[in-house]
């Protein structure tokens, strides 16, 4: 991919991500921000990548780490995000 | 072959992604959509560790021990605790973007590929590197002060403003010398100026001013990511972090309206020290107490009721005898809905969390814009430990170091009853001449204990 194409991505993403959170209210602001960190997460992708091939036991030593923090963030943000949403509870009919 | 299975799975992911986010537009399908989302990286990191010639015994080690600890932090983390648990989780998004950046710098340049030699590789690599380790520090301070590990107030020192500017400078160095000649010293030099470059950031900043703060590295960490994935070329990242960089940028534009401030004062205002000594204009007067039983006439032939929690309500962990209080009116007829403002906790949308976790009905909770309009036929508004939100200088007073701040308009209630821990003028120091208006009353002491004499006084009413 050129630097171009990446960019193109990246803005396009962008703008549908402006989209779809402006449809957000606030009252789902916090589990959207645990969501969406966990979703930041995806950089383990990368991680798994530079430990799984890294021929220099440093570099291996590096991703690794990176591989820990990442689990950390993506476990961790998306379990509690779920206990979040599971107390969310509308009003019972006829209250 | 795998290449583009790789690449079809990465796509899938991405759609999950989109949807996931799309359910989180309401709270009937936000669970289903955290499921999507969850499934998504599921897929995404299935297929990657399925790349052929990929070590996995230290993998499987790294990750059983990271979704450990997730776990353990994501069920045991308290909710008034969740603005810590997002700062931190940021933090190790951010450094883990940046270790990423690094090794597959390190990686290439074993390797003496062409690519560590190109000019383009070198500033993406530069920007993950920075965002990344800035975001960690920066995440780490938060987290800390959300903790009260740190204090709470701004870390302000002599001269701060030119040594945040020559390690800014100092980044800007490192990034041409990174572009220009390449290598591991200029890498690991960002890499340290951007670790300083966080310290300096978040310290300066107050408690109050939290909410943007978390808001604001929440959306470095999906920055971070997106860099990460121009290093990598790889486009789940961009995008995945793409989506992270415009929520939080959007969640911290809400809160600085919020505040009515702008993103620099936040940064670099030190609110808290300055405004709070100007705002001393002494208007002043009589707060006028109430007993617990008028209260509770008050409250029991009302119509309507609103109630308005702030952070002092977290803080008391009064949320329960609140919901308390709402069954025995509710019960009794009287309308009760709670008013909301966006920056009422220490994250956006906390105190919608807080409140949902003791059983309030998130239909019964509005925003804003949706019910200043209802506290003129309100006969009863009931303040819980929220102060600068409710303060009518904010709207009436030019001179006011909250001016311009958008507030729920409490004073218009027909009466207004606020609980409060003491007569002091709180967090940011400034006067709020509701309490000293006819139509309120106070009740002093501990929120949890007073809205339980409340309840109590009520069922005797």
């Amino acid at each position: 991919m050129t630097l171009l194409t990446m960019l193109f991505v990246l803005l396009l993403a962008s703008f549908l991500g402006a989209e779809l959170i402006s449809k957000v209210p606030q009252t789902l602001h916090t589990p959207l921000m645990s969501g969406t960190n966990a979703v930041s997460g995806i950089t383990i992708l990368g991680a798994l990548i530079v430990a799984g091939a890294a021929a220099d036991p440093w570099v291996e030593a590096l991703g690794l780490g990176a591989i820990f923090l990442a689990t950390v963030n993506v476990v961790g943000g998306f379990a509690v995000t779920d206990r979040m949403l599971g107390m969310f509870r509308r009003r019972e009919p006829g209250k | 072959m795998t290449a583009t299975l790789t690449d079809l799975a990465y796509m899938a992911a991405t759609v999950l992604f989109i949807l996931g986010l799309k359910r989180l537009g309401s709270p009937v399908t936000a669970r289903r959509g955290n499921v999507l989302s969850m499934s998504g990286m599921a897929l995404a990191i299935a297929i990657t560790l399925a790349t052929p010639g990929l070590r996995l015994g230290w993998i499987a080690l790294a990750v059983a021990l990271g979704a450990a600890i997730g776990l353990a932090l994501a069920y045991r983390v308290r909710m008034t605790a969740m603005p810590q648990m997002v700062a931190l989780l940021n933090g190790f998004g951010g450094l883990a973007s940046a270790l990423v950046g690094l090794g597959s710098y390190g990686h290439e340049w074993g390797q003496a590929t062409v690519l560590a030699a190109e000019t383009d590789y070198r500033i993406t690599i530069g920007f993950s590197l920075a965002i990344g380790a800035l975001t960690f520090t920066g995440s780490l301070v938060a987290f800390a002060k959300l903790q009260e590990l740190l204090s709470g107030r701004p870390l302000l020192f002599p001269g701060r403003r030119i040594v945040t500017a020559l390690t800014a400078a100092a980044m800007l160095a490192a990034f041409a010398w990174l572009v220009l000649e390449g290598g591991a010293g200029p890498a690991a030099a960002i890499a340290v100026v951007a670790l300083i470059l966080g310290l300096l950031l978040v310290l300066p900043i107050g408690g109050a001013d939290m909410p943007v703060v978390v808001a604001l590295l929440n959306s470095y960490s999906g920055m971070a990511a997106a860099a990460t994935g121009f290093v990598l070329q790889n486009s789940l990242l961009i995008v995945g972090g793409a989506l992270v960089g415009t929520s939080g940028l959007m969640l911290t534009r809400i809160m600085t309206k919020a505040m009515n401030r702008s993103l620099v004062n936040v940064m670099f205002g030190g609110f808290g020290t300055e405004a709070g000594a100007a705002a001393a204009s002494g208007e002043g007067g009589v707060m006028r107490e109430v007993s617990f039983e008028d209260a509770a006439i008050q409250l029991a032939y009302a119509r309507q009721v609103i109630f308005v929690p702030g952070y002092g309500m977290a803080v008391a962990q009064a949320q329960t005898a609140l919901r308390e209080l709402d069954d025995l009116l509710t019960a009794r007829g009287v309308a009760v809905k709670y008013a909301i403002h966006p920056v009422a906790g220490r994250m956006p949308g906390h105190m919608n969390v807080l409140l949902a976790e003791a059983n309030v009905p998130y239909d019964k909770l509005f925003e804003l814009e949706s019910i200043n309009h209802e506290f003129p036929n309100t006969e009863v508004a009931v303040v819980i430990g929220a102060n600068d939100v409710v303060n009518p200088d904010a709207r009436d007073n030019p001179g006011s170091p909250i001016s311009g701040m958008p507030i729920l308009e409490v004073d218009r209630a027909r009466s207004v009853i606020v609980l409060k821990r003491g007569r002091g003028r709180g967090f940011s120091g400034v006067e709020n001449p509701l309490f000293f208006k006819e139509n309120t009353g106070m009740l002093f002491g501990d929120a949890k204990q007073s809205l339980a004499k409340l309840a109590g006084a009520l069922q005797d009413v």
